[in-house]
């Protein structure tokens, strides 16, 4: 099958609008006629259940935490991009584009980057109007500061809180639907599966965290906003329920996994400190707007970093960048980082770290400045490793923080199943290679606010969903085979624990396909998965029993996906014979290090179907056309 | 570094309707682990063992989605102000110490496992009124509506709440006060929360009781658990407004 992308004809800056102006409509009468699944209450999830929800249609909208507030969403710190140029330092939506397309290193579709930079402008006009408390200047006017990858001012922010303070925002214009019975609300509810009827998607099978009851639920149309696979290196800045089982049973079930192994390593985040660690947790990018990473001159160097003079220490951002400095993109400042600590210059425990020094900053603006810039994430840093910032500069370390990769979509953000719709991180649209920093937080709001509502409606509209109910065979069906899962789970009463696994896949792709990754090295990976994963499913111990409150079962579920999906990811970093963002191989490097793309032959998207078990995963390529834009080596120096 | 032994009396409840009580257990935790990563230990023991392991929320563990939280000897979130429990480090712990966890104790928060309790009733308090309607696409641009450096500022404070019910757990009268007054104080501070001011107060404070929470005497000891900051002024503005709004809004 070919790979329809339905990009809209016509010139890049027009082609939303042409879309939008031929979209088939839903009367609003017969808006409430239809019952639309959104699986997530993230910035995607959330923004696209409240405004299907204010369009009229029935919406029912599944979370597994406890309450929809508390998506992950909520722990973004630093800021959401907006090509509003309020700085009058020459942004425009442009501009944004082309940053954004370079950031992604070239990889991702035009025209779906153009039209996030064009919403960008609406989703802070409707972010303003929730009442989110954005950072403002004295005048009352919006604020912004920098951040990485762009050379003007365009990062609107609540001081370090942006994510929460859109995600509650969201999540009130959610709670207002629920309210009016327009949205019915699923918390501590998983998706185990989708369910097909006609090759379409028509709804899921949950499970009731607190009880353990299985249960369907029809729809209309699916939509899956359920965040990245990060959380599949076991340490990653994801919170711990992250995971990749929606995305990765829609996929078994047929829907196209595109990119996955664009893996995001974010370079500011708090070094590891031992085994028993759990996650890791990042140091937002705005940071590095003040702050200044070096590392000593001298290999082994002992001396606390303030007796360490000037002269003798390699300030390596602005050193190998000059233009760009410490707000060089995070790919490149994640790997120049790795590079410090193999050349033995790193800092801390291990030699795994680099200064992030705001000594100079706080010296030129005052202390207090700084308190009211950076004041909470200061005060997590030490909470945390129990040293004060504002006298010991911070040690940071890259750990995995986003996945560009996800569920493939067309235009529409409808994946390759008529009906299924992936939005923010779960799908792979917008960001490429590389994901810039405040980006996420604008894709996310860009496809469920604005995107999302409007095209399933075209796809409702354009009609031929048949009836159906959850008696249908397929619900049945699909039922029976997740209870069966489950059951085989708990049934194996083996001697290990589901985290003991997890820990250990995790421990295999940081090592081999983690900051940087090799043809060797893939294939070591890809030797030691499947083994592992035949051990799981014989040797893991799960207690307890499924029809209860079983957060071990959760787990075990979950990690049972993450040891299918490390595969691919394995798979797709060692077909593809490049380096580019967050991909790189060491044996495709220009001279000094940086990412070697190779675009004859390697300028598509690859998305993954699933052929069934122990068959090998086929490749359909979209190639991708760049009209606009000149391909061309991206450079920060 | 060496290891802490800790003597740890956690509340074991199979479910709702089970009575529950208390049981001691042993754990080896070291000064850089989190307290929830103390917990992870002590649960990778017990699965070992063949022991259920202690059922305990948390998501984000950096503090900010709100969904941590139990009594450490009584105190909500433990001994460290402005910490939840997944950022308390055990460097605040000593060897030898003896540990009561509890879950959230109220009534308007039923206990589903352990240290597991069913918040939902937030939820419903957000619903009567915490938000400003406000169509998607139906936004004036942004710097149209300007506002007070200082007046983002407060909200800000106020916003910055992660509905943890750490206030809850920690008031006497199991008032959900601060949680309540703090999305009134948000909203209400910003020229795009001023058409449904009175309203949302009314709303929300009667959902509160509606939920079981009990009355706010201005104790105070909300403010001194809450991890976010949240300041106690919040709740005379919101009394403010109520009382403002009971006697002119026509309901």
């Amino acid at each position: 099958m070919t790979l329809n992308s339905r990009i809209p004809l016509g010139p890049l800056e027009k082609k939303w609008t042409e879309r939008k102006d031929h979209m088939k409509l839903v009367n609003p009468s017969n808006k409430r006629k239809h019952t639309v699944i959104v699986v997530g209450t993230g910035l995607a999830g959330g923004a696209a259940a409240a405004s299907l929800g204010e369009l009229g249609y029935n919406v029912l909208n599944f979370c597994f935490q406890d309450s929809p507030r508390r998506a992950h969403s909520i722990a973004a710190q630093g800021g959401i991009n907006a090509a509003k140029n309020y700085q009058n330092d020459g942004d425009s939506v442009y501009r944004l584009f082309y940053d954004t397309i370079k950031g992604g290193d070239f990889r991702a579709r035009e025209a779906n980057v153009y039209r996030l930079a064009e919403v960008s402008v609406n989703i802070i006009d409707q972010c303003a109007a929730q009442g989110v408390p954005f950072g403002r200047e004295y005048g009352g006017a919006l604020a912004n500061r920098s951040f990485g990858g762009a050379q003007v001012s365009r990062t609107f922010y609540a001081r370090g809180q942006t994510g929460q303070q859109l995600l509650l925002g969201a999540y009130q214009a959610l709670e207002r639907q629920v309210a009016s019975g327009q949205v019915k609300m699923f918390a501590r509810h998983e998706m185990l599966d989708l369910v097909l009827i006609d090759n379409r998607a028509r709804g899921i099978v949950t499970r009731n965290l607190e009880t353990g009851a299985i249960q369907s639920f029809v729809g209309d149309a699916v939509v899956l906003a359920t965040g990245g696979y990060g959380n599949v290196f076991y340490l990653s800045t994801n919170a711990k329920g992250s995971n990749c089982s929606a995305i990765w049973r829609a996929h078994r079930r047929g829907a196209f996994f595109a990119n996955p192994c664009y893996t995001q390593i974010h370079p500011t985040c708090i070094p590891k400190s031992g085994d028993y660690q759990s996650k890791l947790t990042l140091m937002s990018e705005s940071l590095r707007n003040d702050g200044r990473v070096w590392v000593p001159k001298k290999k082994g160097e002992t001396r606390p970093p303030d007796q360490i003079p000037e002269d003798e220490r390699d300030y390596y951002l602005e050193r190998v960048y000059p233009s760009y400095g410490n707000l060089a993109p995070r790919d490149v400042a994640s790997r120049q980082a790795k590079y410090r600590c193999d050349e033995g210059l790193g800092v801390g425990p291990g030699g795994l770290g680099v200064y992030l020094d705001l000594t100079d900053s706080i010296k030129r603006l005052g202390k207090a400045v700084i308190a009211e810039r950076y004041g909470n994430l200061f005060e997590m840093y030490e909470r945390i490793t129990g040293e004060d910032p504002y006298t010991v500069p911070m040690r940071i370390y890259p750990a995995v923080h986003y996945a560009m990769g996800g569920l493939w979509v067309d235009y529409d953000l409808m994946s390759n199943l008529p009906g299924l719709f992936v939005g923010g991180e779960a799908n792979f649209s917008d960001h490429g290679a590389n994901r810039l920093g405040a980006s996420a937080l604008m894709q996310g709001l860009g496809d469920g606010y604005f995107i999302l509502p409007l095209t399933v409606g075209d796809y409702i509209a354009s009609g031929g969903i048949a009836k159906a109910d959850t008696n249908h065979a397929a619900f049945k069906d699909t039922e029976r085979e997740a209870k069966q899962r489950l059951d085989t789970l708990i049934g194996v009463k083996g001697n290990r624990s589901p985290d003991s696994y997890w820990k250990e896949l995790g421990t295999i792709l940081w090592e081999d396909c983690g900051m940087a990754r090799s043809k060797e090295s893939l294939e070591r990976a890809l030797s030691k998965i499947p083994s592992l994963r035949e051990e799981y499913w014989k040797k893991v111990k799960v207690l307890g029993v499924g029809e209860d409150f079983n957060q071990e079962l959760e787990k075990a579920n979950r990690v049972a996906d993450f040891l299918e999906f490390g595969e691919l990811l394995c798979i797709d970093a060692l077909h593809r014979n490049e380096s580019c963002g967050g991909h790189f191989r060491n044996e495709y490097q220009t001279p000094d290090g940086e990412a070697q793309r190779n675009d004859a032959e390697y300028a598509y998207v690859a998305a993954w179907e699933w052929k069934g078990e122990k068959q090998k995963q086929e490749l359909h390529k979209e190639p991708l056309v760049f009209e606009n834009i000149e391909l061309a080596t991206r450079s920060y120096k | 570094m060496n290891g802490m032994k800790l003597t740890l009396d956690i509340w074991r409840q199979k479910n709702t309707s089970d009575p529950g009580r208390f049981v001691r257990y042993q754990v080896t935790a070291n000064e850089h682990m989190s307290f929830l990563e103390m917990l992870d230990v002590l649960n990778q023991d017990l699965i070992m063992k063949g022991e259920e392991p202690v059922a305990f929320d948390s998501d984000c563990r950096e503090g900010i989605c709100g969904m941590c939280g139990f009594l450490i000897n009584g105190s909500p979130h433990g001994p460290v102000h402005g910490a939840t429990v997944c950022q308390l480090h055990m460097r605040h712990f000593k060897d030898g110490d003896a540990l009561t966890l509890e879950p959230w104790r109220a009534k308007a928060f039923p206990i589903l496992k352990d240290l597991v309790v069913d918040r939902s009733a937030f939820d419903r308090i957000i619903q009567a009124g915490g938000y400003i309607s406000t169509r998607t696409g139906s936004a004036a641009e942004a710097n149209s509506i300007l506002v007070p450096k200082e007046a983002a500022d407060r909200a800000m404070e106020a916003a910055a709440c992660i509905g943890c019910a750490a206030c809850v757990a920690a008031c006497p009268n199991a008032s959900a006060a601060l949680f309540t007054a703090a999305k009134v104080t948000h909203l209400g501070l910003l020229p795009q929360g001023q058409p449904e001011r009175y309203d949302r107060v009314l709303g929300m404070v009667e959902q509160s009781g509606v939920e079981g929470f009990g009355h706010c005497t201005l104790m105070g000891e909300c403010e001194a658990v809450c991890p976010a900051h949240v300041p106690l002024e919040v709740i005379p503005r919101m009394n403010k407004d109520f009382f403002k709004a009971s006697f002119t809004k026509r309901r």
